[in-house]
C-alpha cells in the first residue's frame, strides 16, 4: 500500500513490521520523529515491545546490549552528538556480536551548533565494527531497515541504517508499505546465537587475554566480510517478495561513462538529474552510488570505476588532515588495480548546505579541466575564508 | 559461587558475593560493569559464578540491567531476578547517571554496590566514595583526600525507590536478610555493601572482617534501611568505637594528626545524628555517642 511518508516514518513503519521487541532511545533533532512515532505505536499496542525512554544515548545503546544479549530483536535511533556519545558502546555491540539495528540520521557535529545534514558523525564511527548502509529515498529507508534486521541476525553484527537529516528524515515521499505477511516471509523471528539464561549459565564479554583476543577480532573480520555476500543473498529474497533491489553500490549510466561521480545519500538524487541533463548535451557521465560503506564493497567499486577516465567523489563529510572519507575509501579500493582512473575528491554540502545542480556543474568543470588529482580535496561553493593559521 | 576466584587474600568483595548469592539463589542474571569483580570472576573460558553473567562497560550498570529486564519481561519471565553488581567507582562516579536513570524509571532489579572506597582494580585511585582523610595513589602525601565521602544511599533514597539498605561483610545475617527482603520487593532496590580491601587500605588480610565490623561500630558505616524513600530503620545501634581506633589499624590513614582525627570524629557524630533524626530517634551527645 502506497502512502506519502516522511523518511523518519518510513523507519518507524519498518520497525513495526519487523516486530521489534525492545526499543530504547534518547531524543535528538532530527531523529525525534522516528521515536515519537514508535512511542505512539508502543502506547496503542500496534507494536508489542518494551520501549525504554532512557536518560542518554549512551544508556539507550547499553539497554540494547542488555536486551540483545538476552535474545531480543532490538532497535534504537540517534544522530550526531548522540552517536558520538555512543562511541564506546558501538565497539562493545560489535565486539559482543549483537545484531542491534540503529537508524542514524546524518547531522553535523558541533561546535557551532548545527542540526543539518553532514555525514561526518557516522563516518567517524567507521572502525567500530558496525555495518553501515546509506539511503537515498524514503522507500530505500524502509526497505533497508527490514534488510538490516535480516543481515544483522545472520552475521551477528550490528547494522546502522543511515539517512540524511531533513533532506530524507523530514521529506515526504510516496512509499510502498509492504504487508505484514510479506515481511513475515522475509524476516522470520530472531533465533539468538547465544543468550543469558539461568538454565544455562555462562559468562559473556569476560577478560580475554592476549592468547585469545586476536582470534576473536579475526572472527569479527570474517563475518564482516561475509556480510557482503549475505546482503546480496538477502537482496535476492527481498526482490522476490517485494520486487525491489538496491545493491551494495548502484550504478546510474556508468557503462560507457568517461566521468563517473561517486555519491552517497540524497546527493545521489540530484546527481541523477544532473547526469541526465549532461547526457542530453552529449557528456559521457554517470553516477555510482555507494550504499554499503562497511564492509566496503571493494570489488563492486573497482568493477564500475576501472574503465572511467576520471572519477569525482563527492563527500558531505571531512576528516581533518586527510580529506573526504568516501574519497579515501575509493582510492584505497582502486589502488590494487594495474590500470586505474585518477580520483578527485570534492567536499560539498557540509552542515546542511545545499548541493545543487550548479554545485555539480562546478564539479564537472573542475573534473574536465584538471589533469591530475591533487591530494588536497576541492571544496565546492566555499566563501572567502581568512586563514586562521598557527601564530609564528 | 565456586572456589577458584582470583581475588586478593582477604578480599571483602569476594565475601560479599558469597553471602549475596547464598541469600539470592541461582535464578538470577548478573550484570557487571567494570570493577574488581570483572577480574575476580575469572578470565575466558572460566567463571567462578554459577549464574549467567554479562560483563559490561564501566558506566552502564543501570542501563544494561534495564535491557536484560525488558527482555525477560518480553519473555514473560517473572521468576528471574536481574542484579547489577558494581564497585564504588561504577556506582558513585562514572555509573551514577545510568543508575539514576534506571531507578527513576523504577526498573525491576537489584543494584548492589560493593564499596571498597577507591578504584582498587586500577591500583587504589580516589573515588567519590573515598572517605575524608584517606591516602590513595592519586591523593598522596599532603594531598590526602579532604572531601567527604558521597552519601550514595541518601542519593538513592531521594529517588524514592522501594528499598535501599546498607550492609556489611562483617554482619552476614543482616546482609542475607536484606538480600532476601530485597528479592521479594518489586521495582528498584539498592544494596550498599561495605567490602574492605586489604590491598588498598594497607591492612593485613586477616583484619578484613574486623575492620568492616569496626566501620559499623564507629558509626562510620551504619547499618540501616529505607523503604519507599521515607521509612528509615536503623538495624544496629553500636556500643561504639572511636574513629581513631578504626583509623590507626589502616595504613591509608596513618598520616592524620590528632586534630584531623578529632575533626573526623565530629563529622561522623554529625552524620550519625542526622541519621537518627531521619529515623525519628533522639539525638546523642559525647565522643562515643
Amino acid at each position: 500500500m502506497k502512502q506519502v511518508l516522511e523518511g523518519s516514518h518510513a523507519v518507524a513503519e519498518a520497525v513495526r513490521l519487523a516486530k521489534v521487541q525492545v526499543i530504547s532511545a534518547y531524543p535528538i533533532t532530527p531523529q525525534t520523529h522516528i521515536v515519537e512515532r514508535l512511542s505512539d505505536y508502543c502506547a496503542d499496542g500496534t507494536i508489542k515491545a518494551r520501549f525504554l525512554r532512557v536518560e542518554s544515548e549512551h544508556s539507550a545503546l547499553a539497554v540494547m546490549i542488555g536486551a540483545a544479549s538476552t535474545g531480543m530483536r532490538t532497535f534504537t535511533a540517534t544522530s550526531s552528538q548522540g552517536l558520538a556519545l555512543m562511541h564506546e558502546l558501538l565497539h562493545w555491540s560489535s565486539g559482543a556480536r549483537l545484531p542491534i539495528v540503529m537508524a542514524e540520521v546524518n547531522r553535523a557535529l558541533a561546535p557551532g551548533w548545527n542540526i543539518w545534514a553532514d555525514q561526518t558523525d557516522s563516518l567517524s564511527q567507521r572502525d567500530t565494527g558496525w555495518i553501515q548502509l546509506y539511503c537515498e529515498t524514503g522507500q530505500e529507508v524502509l526497505d533497508t531497515t527490514l534488510l538490516a534486521f535480516r543481515l544483522a541476525e545472520a552475521v551477528n553484527l550490528p547494522v546502522m541504517v543511515v539517512l540524511d537529516a531533513f533532506f530524507l528524515s523530514h521529506t515526504y515521499e510516496p512509499v510502498d508499505i509492504p504487508s505484514q505477511a510479506q515481511v513475515d516471509e522475509f524476516l522470520p523471528p530472531i533465533i539468538p546465537r547465544i543468550q543469558l539464561d539461568p538454565a544455562n549459565p555462562c559468562a559473556l564479554n569476560q577478560l580475554s587475554p592476549p592468547n585469545i583476543y586476536m582470534e576473536m577480532r579475526y572472527q569479527i573480520h570474517l563475518v564482516m566480510q561475509a556480510a557482503l555476500s549475505e546482503l546480496e543473498k538477502f537482496e535476492g529474497d527481498f526482490e522476490r517478495i517485494f520486487g525491489r533491489r538496491y545493491g551494495a553500490v548502484e550504478p546510474f549510466l556508468c557503462q560507457d561513462a568517461e566521468i563517473i561521480l561517486v555519491t552517497s545519500g540524497t546527493i545521489t538524487s540530484t546527481s541523477r538529474q544532473f547526469v541526465l541533463d549532461q547526457r542530453a548535451q552529449g557528456e559521457k557521465i554517470g553516477v555510482l552510488k555507494v550504499k554499503l560503506f562497511r564492509p566496503f564493497p571493494v570489488e563492486a567499486v573497482r568493477g564500475y570505476l576501472k574503465n572511467a577516465r576520471k572519477v569525482g567523489v563527492i563527500d558531505r563529510n571531512f576528516s581533518f588532515g586527510a580529506g573526504g572519507i568516501f574519497a579515501q575509501e575509493v582510492r584505497a579500493a582502486l589502488y590494487g588495480l594495474a590500470r586505474r582512473p585518477p580520483v578527485f575528491g570534492f567536499i560539498a554540502g557540509l552542515g546542511g548546505r545545499d548541493v545543487t545542480l550548479e554545485s555539480l556543474g562546478e564539479i564537472l568543470t573542475r573534473l574536465k579541466t584538471l589533469k591530475r588529482p591533487d591530494p588536497e580535496s576541492i571544496w565546492i561553493g566555499l566563501q572567502e575564508v581568512q586563514l586562521a593559521g598557527p601564530k609564528s | 559461587m565456586v572456589s577458584g576466584h582470583v581475588g586478593c587474600a582477604g578480599c571483602g568483595a569476594a565475601i560479599a558475593m558469597r553471602f549475596f548469592l547464598q541469600a539470592l539463589g541461582n535464578q538470577a542474571i548478573m550484570v557487571m560493569p567494570a570493577c574488581c569483580w570483572s577480574i575476580i570472576a575469572g578470565s575466558y573460558p572460566m567463571s567462578s559464578l554459577r549464574i549467567p553473567l554479562i560483563h559490561t562497560a564501566f558506566e552502564t550498570g543501570g542501563a544494561v540491567a534495564s535491557g536484560v529486564r525488558a527482555a525477560l519481561d518480553m519473555k514473560g519471565d517473572t521468576q528471574t531476578t536481574v542484579v547489577t553488581w558494581a564497585g564504588d567507582g561504577g556506582t558513585f562516579d562514572i555509573g551514577f547517571q545510568a543508575l539514576s536513570g534506571a531507578v527513576e524509571r523504577n526498573e525491576d532489579f537489584i543494584y548492589v554496590c560493593y564499596d571498597n572506597e577507591a578504584y582498587m582494580n586500577t591500583g587504589v585511585q580516589r573515588s567519590s566514595s573515598t572517605p575524608y582523610g584517606a591516602w590513595t595513589t592519586t591523593t598522596p602525601g599532603r594531598e590526602w583526600k579532604r572531601m567527604r565521602k558521597k552519601n550514595i544511599v541518601e542519593a538513592l533514597v531521594a529517588h524514592r525507590i522501594p528499598y535501599a539498605a546498607t550492609a556489611s561483610i562483617a554482619y552476614p545475617q543482616d546482609l542475607m536478610a536484606k538480600v532476601a527482603k530485597a528479592k521479594a520487593i518489586k521495582g528498584s532496590r539498592f544494596l550498599h555493601i561495605f567490602a574492605s580491601c586489604p590491598t588498598g587500605w594497607r591492612i593485613p588480610s586477616e583484619l578484613s572482617v574486623k575492620i568492616a565490623r569496626m566501620a559499623v561500630q564507629t558509626n562510620i558505616f551504619p547499618l540501616y534501611e529505607v523503604e519507599n524513600g521515607v521509612k528509615y530503620t536503623i538495624n544496629l545501634s553500636p556500643k561504639g568505637y572511636l574513629v581513631r581506633e578504626y583509623f590507626k589499624l589502616q595504613g591509608r590513614f596513618k598520616h592524620l594528626s590528632d586534630q584531623d582525627l578529632s575533626e573526623i570524629q565530629n563529622m561522623v557524630n554529625e552524620d550519625w545524628n542526622l541519621l537518627l533524626r531521619k529515623a525519628g530517634l533522639p539525638q546523642v551527645q559525647g565522643e562515643h555517642m
